[in-house]
């Protein structure tokens, strides 16, 4: 699992780097703070960029490497930008059951990647996570932190039909306040 | 330590104050809504609940006081409400399932015009004359509370309801016995780990407490990975108190001065409740220096596991605290002897922890008289899967599975028959009808082939295709194997690489001797407990449920028509009614023509399989049929003027 370099630009690298030394000075100069700062990191940004991962390596004294070992080592570290969209299918065993792997099926057709990555325009990402904890409404999407219950396929349609409404609205909006003012 | 009043004097100076507060809030006299705001009560829409109680209280000018509690267990009637209107005359009344309207009827039903909306109800929560309790429903009377007795019942943010339940009492008794004392009682109660292998935890304590060394840690482990076991997280979200109050307990049994609570980062509100438990805790003198006026100083913090199942092994988790992949470890030396930063640790589950208060309080025979010989106490499961209650049901250890599943569970929802029941997560077994009548305990389930594991149960119908089952949870450990033993990092992958041919229907004959032997060898070869018990999905089902793997190798089917690849979708052109375009608008892949009779068929080689026609054709001509093997699909000609009308990119990436 590499960084996609491409996904993250420069100006977004240097806006990064310019907020670390805060974020770092919460936390003691030692190892055992590794894991720690990689969520805070994480926790403000939604990813680990490359540049971060560096930064962080440097802080503590550890080469870039061994940073990113530790960080794949685990499943909460991301390396894409999320989507303006975050979906969440879940694959806990009561969803499994139910038929959790024909929905996140019906995301990655429809969206065109694979779980864990971003799509090129950043509009949407997609991640498939261990239990969400509401088995008894299996199967479940998690979608912008919403949690959909008795998931279809069907659904998943509905789903980008709505998306695609806010954003025809949205940019109607725009041309009426750009025409306005 | 000696003997010393103080420590009580102090105590009960804590629960009077706290019992005063709470009896000025009684003394108003205004109705007090509780409301489950657990994770999972969440996600089935309370805090949109919350929301309209909110709203509806100040439109119409009631005065009612809403309490947030944490989980009562009972899933499938989430989000819950208990409404306490003490000047009706009515017991405090539980409603299930409310979602936004419906709370807004039941509160201007009961707090406007007195009517408690019975329509709604669940039950009362206390014996009366009025209304039937919920105390007589099995899913109720038939579990035993110890660890989750005060779980949705009490605010788990603020302290003084546990206090008022004679919460910390036993810490403050126990801070004036003698630490070999405190583990005596424990190792008496006959408490064993609740984190899944049942290791004796006196024994554990002891073997700290003998250690001679500068510091010592104490790790609560509430790193739950187990895809459907969410125990951990309800009793922290429920009652983190209990918790603290056990790892205090223990702390000061084995001479620590330093706790930490390992949780898991994906559970957000967990993380928060017991932060801010321990800050309450810190503020009432229960933890940090001198704690309850006596010369014993504990701290405590909390760490947030990265999400790494094979973390939940305590080398492993120790690992990961120091900044490392989270890799299991040789032992000995055991993290008794020396653990975290080379300091003896013990490493105790958040269910073990959570026992510790009630033994103390009411003694071991007490304990011992609850559960089994081998196993006294009470176990903790989340029930999920094809059934009727679920939820989570704590129950006395010794209980039948059938009692647990069928009595208080409600049995298979539909018309539908058991299959089996997969017992402990990953690393446990599937038990086919046989073995129903298996008392639930350490031993028994781990002679049948299962093991106690975190406690995650999923119940199958006739419509779980086992081997998709077995398959399902190897990804699972494949993928979580932290790749140090040989065996499990390249053997899970194998044993899944023959799984998955099998559920394609490639599968060979010599396969099924492979798979066992490989599984076996897995289990000898590995180090930690995930390698050990990875293959018992497999070997349980290739042991009860051999007809089904060779159903799979032999006649490339799949018996409960669930494995994707060995299945076929048709319509059955008798039953398709004609002109219906019900299916078509499903479709995913526009798989779905019209014949030359103007009725439906489906592309096969279009098709995902995905069963959304099925599901969408009405039920008076029910005409979609599954079918396996594939082959038994009759094949109809796509017309040319037929054709999907939309570019079909990305459709098979």
């Amino acid at each position: 699992m590499t960084a996609p370099e491409h996904l993250v630009t420069e100006e977004e690298e240097k806006a990064i780097k310019a907020e670390l030394p805060e974020i770092f000075s919460r936390f003691p100069r030692e190892r055992g703070s590794l894991i720690p700062i990689l969520q805070a990191v994480q926790g403000r940004f939604k990813f680990l960029s490359p540049g971060a991962i560096r930064e962080v390596a440097k802080y503590l004294d550890l080469s870039s490497s061994e940073v990113y070992g530790v960080a794949t080592f685990y499943n909460q570290f991301r390396f894409h930008p999320p989507g303006k969209h975050e979906i969440k299918v879940c694959m806990g065993t009561a969803c499994h059951v139910a038929g959790g792997d024909i929905i996140l099926e019906n995301f990655e057709r429809k969206l065109n990647i694979k779980p864990g990555e971003t799509t090129p325009d950043r509009e949407y990402s997609l991640e498939r996570v261990a239990c969400v904890g509401c088995c008894a409404l299996a199967p479940v999407a998690v979608v912008d932190d919403h949690v959909i219950g008795y998931m279809q396929p069907s659904k998943v349609e509905g789903l980008f039909v709505q998306f695609e409404v806010q954003r025809e609205k949205e940019k109607r909006e725009k041309q009426a306040k750009e025409s306005a003012g | 330590m000696a003997k010393d009043t103080k420590i009580i004097e102090t105590y009960e100076k804590l629960r009077g104050a706290a019992r005063k507060r709470l009896e000025a809030e009684r003394a108003e006299g205004i109705p007090s809504i509780r409301i489950t705001m657990s994770t999972c009560a969440r996600a089935a829409g309370a805090e949109e609940t919350k929301k309209a109680i909110e709203d509806v209280l100040e439109a119409q000018g009631l005065n009612a006081r809403i309490i947030s509690v944490g989980c009562l267990g009972h899933c499938y009637a989430e989000p819950l409400l208990i409404i306490d209107h003490p000047t009706t005359g009515f017991p405090p009344i539980c409603y299930y399932n409310v979602d936004a309207n419906k709370a807004k009827l039941i509160c201007r039903s009961y707090l406007e015009d007195g009517d408690p909306a019975f329509e709604y109800v669940l039950g009362a929560m206390e014996e009366n004359d009025l209304i039937p309790p919920v105390t007589t429903f099995p899913r109720f009377s038939m579990e035993q509370r110890v660890v989750m007795e005060l779980c949705g019942l009490i605010d788990p943010w603020n302290i003084d309801h546990y206090l008022d339940k004679d919460g910390y009492s036993a810490l403050a008794s126990a801070l004036q016995m003698e630490r070999e004392e405190i583990i005596e009682i424990v190792t008496k109660s006959g408490l064993r780990g609740r984190g899944g292998a049942g290791f004796p935890t006196g024994k554990k304590w002891k073997f700290a407490f003998e250690k001679s060394a500068d510091g010592k840690v104490v790790i609560c482990n509430a790193d739950e990975g187990d895809p459907g076991a969410y125990m951990d997280r309800t009793i922290i979200e429920s009652n983190p108190h209990q918790l603290l109050e056990g790892l205090i307990i223990c702390a000061y049994a084995v001479g620590a001065d330093e706790a930490l609570v390992y949780v898991r980062a994906e559970y957000p509100l967990a993380v928060r409740t017991i932060q801010h438990a321990i800050e309450e805790a810190r503020e009432y003198g229960l933890l940090g220096e001198n704690i309850l006026g006596s010369d014993f100083s504990l701290s405590v913090r909390v760490f947030q596991g990265s999400g790494a199942f094979v973390c939940g092994e305590e080398t492993a988790l120790i690992q990961s605290v120091e900044g490392r992949r989270g890799m299991p470890q040789h032992r000995p030396p055991y993290p008794v002897e020396k653990g975290l930063w080379g300091k003896p640790t013990v490493v105790n589950n958040v269910k073990t922890l959570s026992s510790v208060p009630p033994i103390i309080r009411r003694g071991a025979d007490w304990f011992r008289s609850i559960g089994t010989e081998g196993s006294p106490g009470t176990a903790i499961f989340s029930v999920v899967g094809n059934v009727k209650h679920p939820g989570l049901v704590e129950i006395a250890m010794g209980t039948t599975l059938r009692t647990l599943i069928f009595d208080i569970c409600g049995g298979i929802p539909g018309k539908k028959k058991f299959k089996a029941v997969q017992i402990g997560g990953p690393s446990g077994g599937c038990l086919p009808e046989q073995f129903l009548d298996t008392p639930i305990d350490f031993d028994s389930l781990t002679q049948a082939g299962a093991m106690m594991g975190s406690g995650g149960m999923v119940i199958m119908d006739e419509d779980s295709c086992m081997v998709d089952v077995a398959r399902y949870f190897l990804e699972f450990t494949q993928k979580e194997s932290c790749g140090k033993c040989t065996f499990c990092r390249i053997g899970t992958k194998h044993l899944l690489n023959i799984l998955n041919r099998i559920t394609k229907g490639e599968g060979r004959e010599e396969d099924l001797e492979t798979l066992r032997q490989l599984a076996e060898d897995i289990k000898k070869g590995s180090l930690c407990g995930l390698g050990k018990t990875a293959p018992n999905p497999v070997l349980t089902s290739l042991r009860y449920f051999m007809d089904e793997y060779e159903a799979h190798v032999k006649e490339k089917r799949c018996p409960a028509l669930k494995c994707r690849d060995l299945i076929a979708y048709y319509i059955d052109l008798e039953k398709c009614a004609r002109g219906c375009e019900a299916c078509v608008g499903s479709c995913p892949v526009e798989a779905i023509f019209t014949t030359k009779g103007r009725k439906k068929a489906i592309d096969q080689s279009l098709c995902v399989k995905c069963g959304e026609c099925m599901t969408s054709c009405p039920p008076e001509y029910d005409a979609v049929v599954k079918v396996s093997p594939p082959e038994l699909a009759p094949i109809i000609e796509r017309p040319p003027d037929q054709q999907p009308k939309r570019a079909m990119d990305g459709a098979d990436s």
